[in-house]
């Protein structure tokens, strides 16, 4: 593996495959035991640096942190030094004063953790960045498709809704297709990046002819100020032509599964019945999160020490 | 003043001869010249063009004399082979009135390195709103011909057409950054394969393009001069080609990183290729190369943009647009046209130079190498290769692209009518 993991492509099959053994090991090392705790990161130290709120992912790798042993600072940018112009770099420089042997950053700038790995000589995770990336997200993904479906290798997985300003469908896109697993991605013109016939992933605009031939769909949050720029005329007609009803799920395979990174726009990309459904993996996706993240911090930061 | 003889040097790369410069003039051009009194410049196998020309430069200077100032500038100009600069009017306060651009071109007088020629603001505070005194900054003892707006567009077109007509007055000419700002809001590189992989919002060619077809109409229309700042895409070089065929009065630029640098650069995330318009693709570089080796487009402009560090060491959607480019202009044109035979050393001296100071209406740069004219001169090695280091530039600032690549070519002397700004590689003043 590499120091960091700042994009899904940094992953290549051997790597991600480890990562999803390891979760999976993780997993069944916690099953039963009453304390949900491993030693393994024992001493270590792991700096949360979020510059966007971001409670769910936050809370994700600092659960995931506290269970591998590790000692946990949570840096949130609003109310510290950042908010008072401190530069990205001080903060790296004062992170690396401070020992930190891992930096899982959130930021609202595309490519902002590249530039932190070049200033710190712990690793770097993406939490997020901008429009760019969500490697861990991805692996979160991949994670619940194999252990649902039991493979990766040939599954259909359709991702829906705003890829333009999507850091999931980026990292599920190059993960997925290094795992085996064919993309397709639909959704209005306005919403897809110039550029996306480059992604090794089919591209629709027709939801309706692709369902019937999809093992997974995966919902993106929709974000309803888009139509203020004109990506689309209403939330209405959005809904009605890329959302996920009822009527559209029963034109899934049986075993089809619908997954959803969250938070949800309920009523908008999804109706509430379909999010609820036993075809749902949202929850899960949730507990997933943990067992994933704590197999990257493992695997990243738990070699001997360097 | 001295009087200087360069001993063996081969004028737009043809037989050596000797040159006598004298009281700022060349006095003499042959073999084997003898001049009592006079300082002797080794000039073996030097190339010697006329003192090179920029139509876009940044100096900074009212407002951020952190990141450069005159001086710096114009010292980074002659180290460069330059002897005259123009001085973007996107200054703090702006370059909008006859005071501020009488300021800079005195501050260019006093650093005394090149001739700093100011470029005055299209519009009051380069806000698009209303036009500035241009004739006050034209009659000024600046003597403004080029006005810009750059690194804002003149979007509004009627407001474009007054402007092209008003500077007909005094023979100036409008120097137009291409950028349609609706198409740009929050662009960060140029709109392609990359940027869909990297998250970061595009700057599409078509914004660069319809502003430039746009342009060259309205031209055409009130019968005036247009210069194009930076054109950057395969597209614009295609309508300036058409426009041309038709005798529209257009001309353009094109800097060295757009001729050498790719959207991939951007890869990187580094903010030092952050620049606008954006670095742009292979074909695109392949067209403006085309485009310059046959004369569609007419001049490099560097767009010279020093920036402190703490506006480039950060994170690439907040840092600041621009690179440092005088410095390295020859070399990469060196690089990109020269070596690869698409442009001869009197090819350096029309698109470096004489049109240039043509489109500036600067009447002593750009004149032939012969007895009579004024001696602005460059004399450069064109064979020696170095790794550019950036903490070894003139220029205030580090934001080099070229940091860590070789490029050929070095200057060995400048003379601005006949004083020796750079010697033996190095200012002298």
């Amino acid at each position: 593996m590499k120091r960091h993991l700042l994009e899904a492509a940094d992953l290549d099959r051997d790597d991600a495959t480890l990562v999803l053994d390891t979760a999976a090991q993780i997993e069944q090392a916690l099953a039963g035991r009453e304390v949900k705790k491993l030693p393994t990161l024992r001493g270590r130290t792991v700096v949360n640096l979020f510059y966007e709120d971001s409670t769910r992912t936050r809370i994700s790798f600092e659960l995931a942190a506290k269970r591998l042993s590790a000692d946990v600072i949570n840096f949130s940018a609003k109310g510290s030094s950042v908010s008072k112009g401190e530069s990205l770099k001080d903060t790296a420089l004062t992170l690396e004063a401070m020992g930190a042997d891992g930096v899982v950053v959130r930021h609202s700038a595309s490519g902002a953790p590249h530039r932190l790995a070049n200033w710190v000589r712990g690793s770097v995770v993406n939490a997020g960045d901008g429009t760019h990336e969500h490697p861990t997200q991805a692996l979160l993904d991949a994670y619940t498709i194999r252990h649902r479906l039991g493979r990766l290798d040939g599954v259909r997985v359709t991702i829906v809704g705003d890829v333009l300003h999507s850091r999931v469908a980026r990292s599920n896109v190059v993960l997925l297709q290094t795992l085996g697993a064919e993309v397709t991605l639909v959704a209005p013109p306005t919403l897809l990046p110039v550029g996306v016939g480059s992604w090794p992933a089919e591209v629709g605009y027709d939801l309706d002819a692709v369902l019937p031939k999809s093992d997974v769909v995966m919902m993106l949050r929709v974000q309803g100020e888009r139509m203020n720029a004109s990506f689309f005329p209403s939330a209405r007609e959005y809904s009605r032509r890329y959302g996920l009803d009822a009527r559209r799920m029963a034109a899934l395979p049986d075993d089809a599964i619908v997954m959803h990174p969250g938070p949800m726009n309920r009523g908008m990309e999804i109706a509430a019945e379909v999010a609820d459904s036993v075809r749902s993996t949202i929850v899960e996706q949730v507990a997933n999160g943990v067992s994933v993240r704590m197999a990257v911090l493992y695997l990243l930061l738990g070699g001997a020490a360097q | 003043m001295t009087t200087h003889l360069i001993k063996g040097a081969r004028p737009l790369g043809g037989d050596a001869v000797d040159i006598l410069v004298e009281d700022g003039r060349i006095a003499a051009i042959g073999d084997s010249l003898a001049a009592t009194g006079a300082e002797v410049v080794e000039a073996g196998g030097l190339i010697a063009l006329p003192g090179l020309v920029d139509l876009h430069t940044h100096l900074r200077e009212p407002g951020r004399e952190d990141a450069e100032t005159v001086e710096t500038g114009s010292r980074a100009a002659a180290l460069g082979g330059f002897t005259a600069v123009h001085a973007m009017a996107n200054t703090d306060p702006v370059a909008d009135t006859a005071g501020v651009v009488e300021q800079v071109w005195r501050l260019g007088q006093e650093a005394g390195l090149v001739d700093v020629v100011p470029v005055g603001a299209v519009t009051v505070g380069l806000k698009g709103e209303r036009l500035a005194e241009l004739g006050a900054m034209a009659d000024s003892a600046a003597r403004v011909r080029v006005f810009s707006d750059d690194g804002h567009c003149v979007s509004d077109p009627a407001l474009m057409r007054r402007a092209l007509e008003y500077v007909k007055a005094f023979d100036g000419v409008v120097a137009q950054h291409a950028e349609e700002p609706r198409l740009t809001v929050g662009a960060q590189m140029h709109e392609g394969d990359r940027s869909a992989r990297l998250g970061l919002t595009g700057w599409p060619a078509a914004a660069e393009e319809a502003i430039i077809a746009r342009d060259v109409l309205l031209a055409e229309h009130v019968g005036a001069r247009l210069h194009l700042c930076h054109v950057s895409t395969a597209g614009s070089v295609e309508i300036l080609r058409w426009a041309k065929s038709r005798g529209v009065q257009v001309t353009a630029e094109v800097t060295p990183h757009h001729l050498l640098l790719t959207d991939a650069c951007a890869e990187s995330y580094d903010p030092v290729f952050k620049v606008n318009p954006p670095l742009r693709t292979e074909a695109d570089i392949e067209a403006l190369r085309a485009g310059l080796a046959d004369g569609t487009i007419d001049a490099v402009g560097t767009d010279h943009a020093p920036h402190a560090v703490e506006d480039k060491e950060s994170e690439w959607a907040q840092a600041r647009p621009g690179m440092l480019g005088l410095e390295q202009a020859l070399s990469v044109v060196i690089e990109t046209m020269v070596e690869p035979g698409r442009l001869d050393w009197a090819g350096v001296a029309d698109r470096m130079s004489v049109r240039p100071a043509q489109i500036g209406r600067l009447a002593e740069h750009g004149r032939p190498i012969a007895p009579g004219e004024p001696a602005n001169l460059v004399l450069l090695d064109p064979g020696t290769r170095a790794t550019v280091d950036p903490a070894a530039l003139a220029s205030r600032s580090r934001n080099s692209p070229y940091a860590g690549r070789e490029l050929p070519g070095r200057v060995v002397a400048t003379f601005l009518r006949g004083i020796a700004t750079v010697l033996d590689g190095k200012a002298t003043r």
